[in-house]
């Protein structure tokens, strides 16, 4: 008897992932050089957030052939993204065969009131997530993996900073309450009650926890695994600097010697030109990602 | 008599979860992320992963030669999964770095992608029942030479030992159950 689609195997798959970086890729070439450079695995997309951001327009799920051309041409497991609340976006995905979906602030979304009830599916999801409460609600809805949001296509790595600080920080408050404080604390953070029993009880997200939006360099990286992250999506930050392969290499040998400065030194040499950044407080309120669905 | 030092491969992958496992067991554990550490230890786990990311960190910062030779001294050696790839001398369609110790031969994402993904109750010989997780997993295809089989599910190997080495298909760290962690601490 076998059980498929199980909490148990959705969540695995992501504690699979980490100490590794999931590298966003348009191409089956582009996927291949992922995999060249040790990714583990890739998010088959359309476009790279800093051209959707530069686009501009309604952003949408990629289209499916993109999608089973990188399926193809690798053996790493391969995301794609849909939009919030869309879940026709995402049965078209589980039906391709992806191996999670990220219902992400990066795609336009598709409902301002509701995510997708990720419990329904097969497929595993990932959502991002600025703070414990939005974590928690998300993983409530079936989300098997958490990251940080961020701000996508920026690769300006503070908001993921802000983020992740945000997230420890609340997990340490909420620890240590008493036991009478915990109902009221999941009012105030808006998250399920029994999902904070569990932070309380193991001191950390009950999901895996990456981070996403805004890592460009290997030090990027290792700065988020020293954060307490589980491991690294990069979006724009390898495809739209001068020499991938090297940067995606290096930021893979950075997350997994993340505490040693003289590795980091190393792969952090001669790496070329990083992508182009953009500071945060030239972009306007309504053109911010992270704000979509919470 | 001080307590075996069992170290986890940590380059990518979930070795944390081999680490807690093996502490409830009482073992003493060290994360593995140099050669110099793999002669520090008693063993040690190859944790379940991406088998492709492993095998070239492995091989980026010089560690295969050094498993290789600690295994032919008699040092115990387990693979979960990406574990059990890497262990294999043969590998179905894939031409990515291996260590290549056990006379198995392994199919990679054998059942299928994530959505084939399944829970299913095990009978592991000498060992018993247990709930075994598979991820994307692979399964053996044959085995020779020194390779005994220990598990099949649906007429599929996913359990072998070879002399001190372990390999499954399966996930134990993912799930309660430490007996296999405890078998793995006696072959040594």
């Amino acid at each position: 008897m076998e059980e498929k689609g199980t909490f148990n195997v959705k969540s695995g798959l992501a504690q699979m992932l980490k100490g590794g970086v999931i590298m966003d890729v348009t191409t089956a070439e582009q996927a291949k050089i992922a995999e060249e450079a040790g990714a583990c695995s890739v998010m088959a997309l359309e476009r790279v957030p800093a051209d959707i951001r530069a686009a501009g327009g309604i952003a949408r799920m990629a289209d499916p052939s993109i999608i089973l051309n990188i399926m193809e041409a690798v053996s790493i497991p391969v995301m794609a993204k849909c939009r919030i609340g869309h879940f026709v976006e995402a049965q078209i995905l589980e039906s391709l065969g992806v191996d999670y979906i990220d219902e992400s602030e990066v795609l336009t979304p598709a409902d301002d009131k509701y995510h997708i009830n990720k419990n329904e599916f097969k497929v595993p999801f990932v959502c991002g997530a600025r703070n414990l409460g939005e974590a928690l609600r998300r993983i409530g809805e079936g989300a098997a993996m958490i990251r940080t949001k961020g701000e996508p296509g920026t690769g300006n790595v503070i908001e993921a900073v802000r983020h992740m600080r945000q997230v420890n920080a609340e997990i340490r408050w909420v620890s240590n309450l008493p036991e009478e404080e915990l109902m009221s604390a999941a009012k105030e953070l808006q998250a399920p009650y029994e999902l904070v029993l569990e932070v309380v009880k193991s001191n950390r997200l009950p999901v895996v926890n990456f981070a996403a939006g805004g890592i460009a360099s290997p030090a990027d990286a290792a700065l988020m695994m020293q954060l307490g992250c589980d491991g690294i999506f990069v979006g724009s930050g390898i495809f739209k600097s001068g020499d991938p392969m090297k940067r995606a290499r290096a930021i893979v040998a950075a997350t997994t010697y993340y505490n040693d400065s003289a590795v980091l030194a190393e792969v952090s040499r001669d790496l070329g030109e990083a992508m182009v950044g953009i500071d945060i407080a030239s972009i306007k309120p309504q053109e911010r990602m992270q704000d979509r669905g919470c | 008599m001080a307590a075996k030092l069992i170290g986890v491969l940590a380059l990518q992958g979930a070795f944390a979860e081999h680490i807690a496992a093996l502490k409830k067991c009482g073992a003493e554990t060290f994360e593995v992320r140099t050669a110099e550490d793999l002669n520090k230890i008693d063993g040690l786990i190859i944790p379940g992963g991406e088998s492709t990311t492993i095998g070239k960190l492995m091989n980026k910062y010089a560690m295969e030669e050094v498993i290789k030779a600690r295994v032919a001294e008699g040092m115990p050696l387990w693979g979960t999964c990406a574990g059990m790839i890497l262990m294999a001398k043969e590998i179905v369609d894939s031409d990515q770095i291996k260590l290549g110790l056990m006379d198995i031969e392994v199919k990679r994402n054998a059942y299928g992608r994530q959505v084939d993904s399944f829970e299913a109750e095990l009978q592991l010989a000498g060992i018993g029942q247990i709930k075994g997780v598979f991820i994307r997993a692979p399964y053996v295809g044959r085995v020779w030479g020194e390779a005994r089989v220990l598990s099949c599910h649906n007429e599929q190997i996913v359990m072998v030992q070879q002399r001190k080495m372990l390999a499954t298909s399966f996930h134990p760290e993912l799930t309660e159950d430490l007996d296999i962690h405890q078998y793995f601490l006696e072959m040594g």
